[in-house]
């Protein structure tokens, strides 16, 4: 399968959804480069919004991701509760 | 007792539904196709426009929620960068050239990708991918705004940036990102849609935004870097409506993909060549790097660009063809880039200069195939001449590409030491260009491109002078006459770094900065 | 192909000879000598000898490169539009059969630039 990754600013905000993506989905591989981070999996990422809010003790709409965000790669499919990125072939 | 029970929020699936469908209306005395004139002549046929789904499912509330969040981190970032001298604060001042470019050559598109979607999102008929367009097209004057605002702190300080606008209407390089997004704004909308929603977003702005950006923040540049980051988070949504917008078209009807597809090889082999700035920013612009061109086109395209059109061979779509010419050049443009600014370095706003000693040998490193062979001895001489005093300035002015309006610097595919030419005669005239892709880009709309403003064509119509300016009077000195209607002054926004006044400036500075004088 | 429109697209040319004041384009590369990073384009008029090219244009143009002063003329190899072509030094341009963005190389035997690197 091909990579899909997302690219998130290196900040207090994120390093607790860092750590809820890699959690969820333990084979990413987390990159840090200058000012961000980028992690990759294979096909498939899912980002769990009640993981996060375990992480960070208080309730999270999975769109704030928006104000941290870089990038990303891969078809997208967001809910309230996930947001999958991923690649048909 | 009554209990007091919570009313249930909607869902985001249904929010996005109640506020992007049922809200235009089926017109009752005009016809549909007065009131969207351009949805049929480019050949693309739509059944069903609500089929087009966002995959973020932004409503229009709570994209302003979240753009507001991140004007308020960036502004307070700028805020603080600048309170404390943070241009101080980078690798050396060699960096800031970087910024110059950045202004003048791409903020400008910034601004005509705003109007872009305004008028795109008029056009279509649909209420889904109305919103989408509108949202982005804030998105784009958002993006114009923050990087003029970022950069105007260093236009305070340092020089060739101060009519940036001015700049990019007249100047031979700018010329070529002006025109890429002149060809995309005057083509249909849903060439609009494919060229920037598509080929240059979701293929291409990632080397942009990511790498160089990351760049910038290695280099200590924390305005670029919030302006960057936070312009690419907008890009982020923007690459999966282009993905979306190819998705949805191929959907609608199996007449489109031939349409798609040739509109797919086009833009991503323009937007590669606007990308050639690019290269040369981060192999040579930034004094410490963090990757090289090739590493981050591999990642970006190579790697990224393949999985999407893995992606998208359901639908019959195909990697463009212009991927395998664009692999031979990998190991070459960044290089063939960087000389060409040396060489015109007295007609550009931005400063020049031959890359050091532990610099060279970082370019031998990451270009094993091509640095030591074909461009060190080049540079290596141009160092030794300017040590002597005989800096090279060329100052004849270069053949130009007919497409891409990039001088033909680009080496035959395969062969580095053999400049690449190709021709087309049209209704009695010869036309020029750096490759087979800009070749047949004309050859398909050639009325199109012979309308091209070629700056080296323009300066010898003598359109690119002053108001008033006689080029036959004694001792005409056409150079200083071009960079006065450029807005450049020669000495100061020109010529090498070395010696330059920012190098001075920021050496003092520094000095200023760190000592108690 | 036609340019997909809505109504009839037709336009002039930016570059048509007459808005040149009398000049013609023409365009000139060395060949293995990419410290120049690109052809030239020069605005010459017709009735030039092409003399006046190789003997007051080309110096003015690539005279920085160390080769330039060890050219022989007499093996110098010319292209036009990529193929074989002889000029005559004593006719003009037009008399030579240069038209408008007209495209030379030349071809310096043994010169092959910077320690050889076709620089």
């Amino acid at each position: 399968m091909s990579t899909v990754f997302i690219a998130l600013q290196t900040n207090e905000d994120t390093r607790p959804i860092v750590e809820a993506i890699v959690q969820d989905n333990p084979d990413a591989i987390v990159n840090e480069a200058p000012a961000m981070v980028k992690i990759d999996a294979d096909g498939k990422l899912v980002i769990r919004r009640e993981t996060i809010e375990e992480l960070i003790g208080r309730s999270y709409d999975l769109q704030e991701l928006q104000i941290n965000l870089i990038t990303m790669s891969g078809n997208l499919d967001q809910t309230d509760d996930e947001m999958t990125l991923y690649w048909n072939a | 007792m009554d209990m007091q029970v919570a009313k249930k929020k909607l869902g985001l699936k249904e929010r996005y539904a109640v506020m992007t469908r049922g809200l235009d209306w089926v017109p009752s005395y005009q016809k549909m196709e007065d009131i969207y004139p351009y949805m049929s002549y480019e050949g693309i046929k739509i059944h069903d426009w609500d089929k087009w789904e966002d995959p973020f499912r932004l409503t229009m509330d709570a994209y302003w929620k979240y753009q507001a969040e991140k004007e308020r981190k960036l502004y307070a970032v700028l805020d603080a960068f600048n309170q404390n001298n943070g241009h101080l604060n980078v690798t050396d001042a060699r960096y800031i050239n970087t910024v110059k470019l950045f202004v003048s050559g791409i903020s400008p598109l910034e601004y005509v990708a705003h109007r872009g979607f305004a008028h795109a999102g008029r056009q279509f008929p649909g209420a889904g991918p109305r919103v989408a367009c509108l949202m982005q097209s804030l998105d784009e004057i958002r993006h114009a705004q923050t990087q003029v605002h970022a950069v105007a702190n260093y236009n305070k300080y340092y020089n060739g940036m101060h009519d940036f606008h001015h700049a990019h209407d007249r100047v031979w390089f700018l010329s070529v990102p002006k025109s890429f997004f002149d060809d995309a704004i005057t083509a249909g909308p849903f060439e609009f849609m494919v060229s920037i929603g598509f080929s240059f977003e979701y293929v291409l702005t990632n080397l942009l935004f990511v790498p160089f950006v990351s760049g910038a923040a290695y280099n200590g540049d924390m305005g670029t870097m919030t302006f960057g980051f936070s312009a690419q988070s907008d890009e982020a949504r923007h690459m999966t409506l282009g993905l979306e917008v190819i998705k949805f078209i191929l959907e609608q009807d199996p007449d489109n993909l031939p349409i798609v597809q040739r509109w797919i090889d086009k833009w991503t082999w323009r937007g590669y060549r606007v990308l050639t700035l690019v290269a040369m920013m981060m192999d040579y612009m930034l004094p410490k790097r963090t990757m090289s061109w090739k590493e981050a086109w591999e990642i970006y395209f190579e790697e990224n660009g393949g999985a999407l059109f893995k992606d998208l061979a359901r639908y019959g779509i195909t990697m463009p063809k212009c991927a395998e010419q664009i692999a031979l050049e990998k190991d070459h443009l960044s290089h063939q880039a960087w000389s060409t600014f040396y060489n015109y370095a007295a007609a550009a706003n931005f400063h020049t200069w031959v890359p050091d000693e532990d610099e060279m040998a970082w370019l031998s490193a990451k270009y094993p195939d091509s640095y030591d062979k074909y461009y060190r001895p080049r540079m290596e001489y141009w160092r030794e001449q300017a040590a002597k005093g005989n800096r090279f300035y060329n100052k004849t002015l270069p053949m130009l590409c007919q497409t891409c309006q990039i001088p033909m610097v680009f080496t035959e595919p395969g062969d580095p030491t053999k400049i690449c030419y190709r021709e087309v005669d049209y209704k009695e005239s010869k036309y020029h260009f750096c490759s087979d892709h800009c070749k047949a880009i004309f050859e398909h709309e050639p009325e199109k491109y012979v309308q091209a403003w070629l700056p080296v064509h323009q300066i010898y119509q003598g359109n690119c002078f002053p108001e008033g300016t006689d080029p036959t009077v004694e001792g005409f000195d056409p150079l200083a006459a071009v960079l006065d209607y450029y807005h450049f002054e020669s000495g100061r926004d020109n010529l090498d770094f070395e010696g330059s006044e920012d190098q001075k400036n920021f050496d003092a500075w520094r000095g200023m900065a760190t000592k108690n004088v | 192909m036609a340019v997909a429109a809505v109504k009839a697209y037709q336009f002039e040319p930016a570059d048509r000879l007459e808005n040149f004041h009398g000049a013609q384009l023409l365009y000139v590369g060395w060949e293995d000598h990419l410290l120049f990073c690109a052809p030239f384009a020069f605005p010459f008029p017709p009735t030039m000898p092409f003399r006046a090219v190789v003997e007051q244009a080309l110096p003015d143009a690539f005279g920085y490169h160390p080769d330039f002063a060890k050219i022989d003329w007499s093996t110098a190899e010319w292209f036009k539009s990529g193929k074989p072509w002889a000029p005559d030094l004593d006719k003009s341009l037009a008399e030579n059969g240069l038209k408008h963005k007209d495209v030379l190389r030349f071809r310096t035997p043994g010169l092959t630039g910077i320690k050889g690197s076709c620089s």
